[in-house]
């Protein structure tokens, strides 16, 4: 399979490349690792007039660990998250959940700010980034701005972000003491890609749940947060009875789609499966 | 487009399309055919070659975004016939091939999995090769191949140790 023609442009920094997506518009899309890009311009299913290469822009690299919370520039790949010490240490749900993207050979291309603005409703970054509160930063040739995770994913494959505008990179808080972390997926056997994918994070103080954040992925058009379990699980004694219980609620509001591998009725039972374990895992942690 | 592409060594610059994936740049503009295509779709692992000593997909990668890069095919791995490399050999040992047609891409992910882990586990190496099927061998004699492999080049090492 050979994507339809189109013109290619690298960019060799953010200016330009903020000037490169002004001037091509709405008929241009970014290249960065191209792990998402590509299969679907090879599949026809997008065909770009311009590609804009991103993946030589030095200033969408690295990790930095600033007071409060984590940059993560765009272009970091999948493998480089699962390795970096910051992110094991201050977003180990981040590092997790990137450990279990595709294979080795897709974490060492594949980035987070790809896959973030592909928005590929079976990804496994969008449960994780809802759960951290996380933030997307956008840059466009009008300036910049941040979108607050919840914000940033808007339905299948559509996200906040304008067509003139670039990923840059993500903020993620640092973890407060005491918080215990899980992300776990059922991946389709042939391609990897989540069917259902569970993030959870809760903290613990004093023996009681002071946080709790669920996010699924992979069930619905959209991942979205498990607001009910969160609120069954607040200021209670994280015991296996209450996990279990809380649980039983990961299947509401998540809009869960048949799909030719997994029915609806299959997601929504086996979110709530995943809930349990996700959220045994991260008590576990966070003790 | 005017693309260069260190490969295995050696500079090669062709006048490509834009939309020409790395993959037919090695096999269709350079003749070199040892990296197969399979599923075509970054499934299988059968076009797996080292990017900046990194194994990646060629299949999901443009020509024009290696430019300037460093790439390594299974023809880059062997001095010579009668030299193979330790993971080449190891693969002959153990018969971890049957067919052949998944062998180059096992061969290129062992060699980014043994960069990372020289002594992996089975498990490990389980782990590793996630991203390559093989449709003949069922896994085992692969899995041994590079378990032999792993053994055979921390010899050196341990030989330089002095232990």
């Amino acid at each position: 399979m050979i994507p339809a023609a189109f013109e290619y442009v690298r960019a060799h920094n953010l200016s330009e490349a903020v000037s490169l997506l002004a001037h091509h518009g709405d008929n241009a899309k970014l290249l960065a690792g191209g792990h998402s890009l590509l299969p679907m311009m090879k599949m026809r299913l997008a065909q770009p007039a311009t590609l804009i290469d991103i993946g030589c822009v030095a200033e969408l690299r690295g990790i930095r660990d600033d007071i409060g919370s984590i940059m993560i520039g765009a272009l970091t790949t999948h493998d480089e998250l699962t390795a970096n010490a910051a992110v094991l240490s201050q977003a180990p749900l981040l590092a997790e959940t990137a450990s279990r993207v595709g294979d080795i050979q897709v974490r060492n291309v594949g980035t987070i700010g790809g896959s973030l603005a592909h928005a590929d409703p079976a990804a496994d970054y969008p449960a994780a980034v809802l759960a951290l509160e996380a933030t997307v930063h956008l840059r466009s040739a009008g300036g910049e701005r941040a979108v607050a995770a919840r914000d940033f994913f808007v339905d299948l494959m559509t996200t906040a972000a304008r067509p003139d505008e670039i990923l840059t990179h993500l903020r993620v808080p640092r973890r407060p003491p005491g918080q215990g972390w899980c992300y776990m997926k059922l991946p389709h056997p042939a391609s990897g890609y989540a069917m259902v994918g569970l993030a959870a994070l809760v903290t613990i103080e004093g023996g009681k749940c002071a946080d709790a954040r669920l996010a699924i992925t992979g069930a619905g058009p959209k991942a979205v947060r498990l607001t009910k379990v969160e609120a069954a699980l607040e200021g209670k004694a994280l015991d296996d009875a209450t996990i279990a219980s809380a649980a039983q609620q990961a299947a509401d509001g998540i809009d869960a789609t048949d799909e030719l591998y997994a029915s609806a009725t299959y997601k929504n039972h086996i979110a709530k499966v995943y809930a349990k374990r996700a959220l045994a895992k991260a008590v576990e942690r966070a003790r | 487009m005017k693309t260069t592409v260190t490969v295995n060594g050696v500079p090669q610059t062709r006048d490509v399309e834009p939309r020409t994936l790395l993959i037919h740049f090695l096999r269709d503009a350079l003749g070199l055919t040892g990296t197969h295509i399979g599923c075509d779709t970054s499934n299988c692992g059968a076009c797996t070659v080292l990017w900046n000593r990194k194994a990646v997909k060629s299949c999901t990668i443009l020509a024009a975004q290696a430019d300037g890069g460093e790439i390594t095919t299974i023809e880059g791995l062997a001095p010579d016939p009668a030299h193979l490399h330790p993971v080449q050999q190891a693969f002959w040992d153990e018969h971890g091939l049957q067919c052949g047609f998944c062998t180059p891409g096992m061969i290129m992910v062992s060699l980014d999995l043994l960069k990372r882990n020289p002594s992996p586990t089975d498990d490990e190496i389980r782990h590793g090769l996630d991203g390559n099927l093989c449709r003949c061998t069922g896994y085992q004699h692969i899995v041994n191949a590079i378990r032999t492999a792993a053994q055979r080049m921390r010899v050196p090492a341990v030989a330089a140790g002095g232990d």
